[in-house]
């Protein structure tokens, strides 16, 4: 490889992947660290490590400036920006092509037309992929109440620079939107850094379907087929699961050639995840967004596939071409992914940092634990809450359900509240079991 | 006339304001009652609100904004 050094612009479990990935690949990897991830994992397994601020985010990994610096002191020659943090601001993806660093994502003009949802509906349309009905950008209440006349209600009011989940509000009515408008506008201001927002038809129970795909700016695009990730809370995914369960062949097919489709209109490169909601009824389905960067949920789709989608990255950000072709990649078996966070699922899902006095990892065949905490270590409140990723591959979904149930009944941790019980119990869920949960079920599920 | 120290209820970053560009919840000496909001901390991306557990007047700040807080810290003291 052209590179050698690699900068990981991010901590935890991610870094600790991103790290491990450079390792393999002879690699050498430099971790940042804020004060609270003095002694952090990712910091450990690295080669190198940079301090770069105090604990919280925005002085020290949201902190572009010291990122950089810590680059060009390490001597790194490529900077991989995990997700989150600095990993979709196309205003950090220039300064380090500027700074002659190689980018382990696509192009900055990339992030910047798919981190814009008007523009990123553009691009789709360009692509010829199906969006869901939808206005442009409102200028102000009357705008909104008449486009949303033409789509239809109920409608989602969403920010134009939002993300995440974020900045989006349903209205039903004209009066509802007129109001929600107004505070829209004004939130999306102080989160976002733009007043803009646009409306969407609200679909009734969609399922969220999102495909993973890979380009190596050379002309090469493939897709890695596709994760659901309709069981969120608060728009947030809480489990993951390779392939979609009950997708007709037809509909993922055409999904999966749409999110290539996409990936070529927009001249992607490097890993991306384009995000879909499906209408099962119908098999209808309508791009939502682009994700610029690595997934949270990348291990199910290397479960089933036996793709290194971190290494992939590195690679083609080294100006390789794509290693494989399309009909290289199969889709074997099925494989779940539970989000494990330091929240208390019987106390409203509140944040539950402190330390980890112990810790017993589920282990055996066909069972992935992504994760950067230790026993002992003291999980900080300055940072997202998930804290580890369990991942269970089976040959078929039925075996993938029974692993996932006896890893999950492995899985200890003392000192803080988990979201493990809340997995526990969506496993003996019959509507999870018949995998036909869409992305409104677990926000009506009891604890 | 004696005094009254609020703490952090959770670990985070605590803020004195709702928002960047807003004013202060509360200002210095000014006369808070019990109930009212007089900061933020952001714990794990969420924000919770730190409530004045009496009715007094501000005496003296122990953080700035934007500190990082450990549960149990004073944050700021009221002549009750």
């Amino acid at each position: 490889m052209s590179i050698s050094t690699v900068l990981v612009a991010n901590r935890g479990e991610i870094a600790l992947r991103i790290v491990r990935a450079c390792r393999e690949l002879g690699l050498r990897s430099v971790a940042v660290y804020s004060d609270a991830d003095a002694e952090a994992a990712h910091v450990r397994h690295a080669d190198d490590a940079v301090h770069i601020g105090k604990s919280s985010a925005s002085k020290s990994y949201l902190d572009a400036e010291a990122v950089l610096a810590a680059a060009r002191s390490s001597g790194a020659d490529a900077v991989h920006p995990g997700y989150g943090f600095l990993s979709e601001r196309a205003s950090f993806a220039r300064a380090v092509a500027d700074a002659g660093l190689v980018w382990v994502g696509p192009p900055a003009d990339v992030i910047e037309r798919m981190g814009d949802k008007a523009a990123a509906r553009a691009v789709a349309a360009g692509a010829g992929v199906p969006v869901v009905p939808g206005s442009d950008e409102l200028a102000d209440s009357d705008a909104a109440v008449a486009a949303a006349a033409e789509i239809g209600y109920p409608v989602l009011v969403k920010a134009a620079a939002g993300g995440g989940g974020r900045g989006i509000r349903p209205a039903a009515s004209d009066e509802e939107l007129r109001r929600v408008v107004v505070e829209a506008r004004r939130e999306a201001a102080s989160a976002f850094g733009s007043d803009a927002v646009y409306l969407e038809r609200a679909l009734p129970r969609p399922k969220h379907i999102e495909v993973q795909v890979v380009a190596d700016g050379q002309g090469g695009v493939v897709h890695c087929f596709e994760r659901d990730c309709s069981l969120q809370r608060r728009r947030q995914k809480v489990l993951e699961e390779a392939p979609a369960p009950g997708l007709d062949e037809g509909v993922r097919r055409a999904m999966c050639d749409a999110a290539v489709a996409l990936a070529r209109e927009v001249g992607y490169v490097g890993a991306g995840t384009v995000e879909f909601l499906l209408d099962t009824d119908s098999g209808e389905f309508f791009f939502i967004e682009m994700n610029t960067r690595i997934q949270v949920e990348h291990p199910v789709t290397e479960l089933v596939t036996g793709l290194d989608l971190v290494a992939l990255q590195l690679r083609v950000a080294d100006g390789e071409p794509l290693p494989l072709a399309q009909d290289d990649i199969e889709c074997r078996g099925v494989a779940l992914e539970f989000r494990v966070n330091a929240e208390d699922p019987d106390d409203d899902f509140l944040p539950t940092p402190g330390e980890v006095t112990a810790l017993e990892l589920p282990g055996g065949p066909g069972v992935r634990v992504d994760t950067a905490i230790a026993a002992g270590d003291v999980i900080p409140p300055f940072y997202d809450s998930m804290v580890a990723k369990l991942a269970v591959w089976g040959p078929d979904r039925a075996a993938a359900l029974a692993r996932g149930r006896r890893a999950l009944a492995e899985y200890r941790v003392e000192g803080i509240p988990t979201t493990i019980p809340l997995h526990r119990r969506l496993l003996d869920d019959p509507t999870v079991v018949a995998g036909t949960h869409d992305i409104t079920f677990l926000e009506g599920f009891a604890m | 006339m004696s005094s009254h120290r609020i703490t952090a209820r959770t670990p985070g970053v605590f803020y004195r304001r709702p928002s960047p560009d807003a004013e202060p919840y509360v200002g210095d000496g000014a006369a808070v009652s019990e109930g009212d909001t007089i900061g933020l901390i952001e714990v794990m991306k969420t924000y919770r609100e730190v409530k004045a557990d009496t009715t007094g007047t501000v005496s003296q700040w122990f953080v700035e904004n934007e500190d990082e807080v450990t549960i149990g810290q004073d944050l700021v003291e009221l002549d009750t």
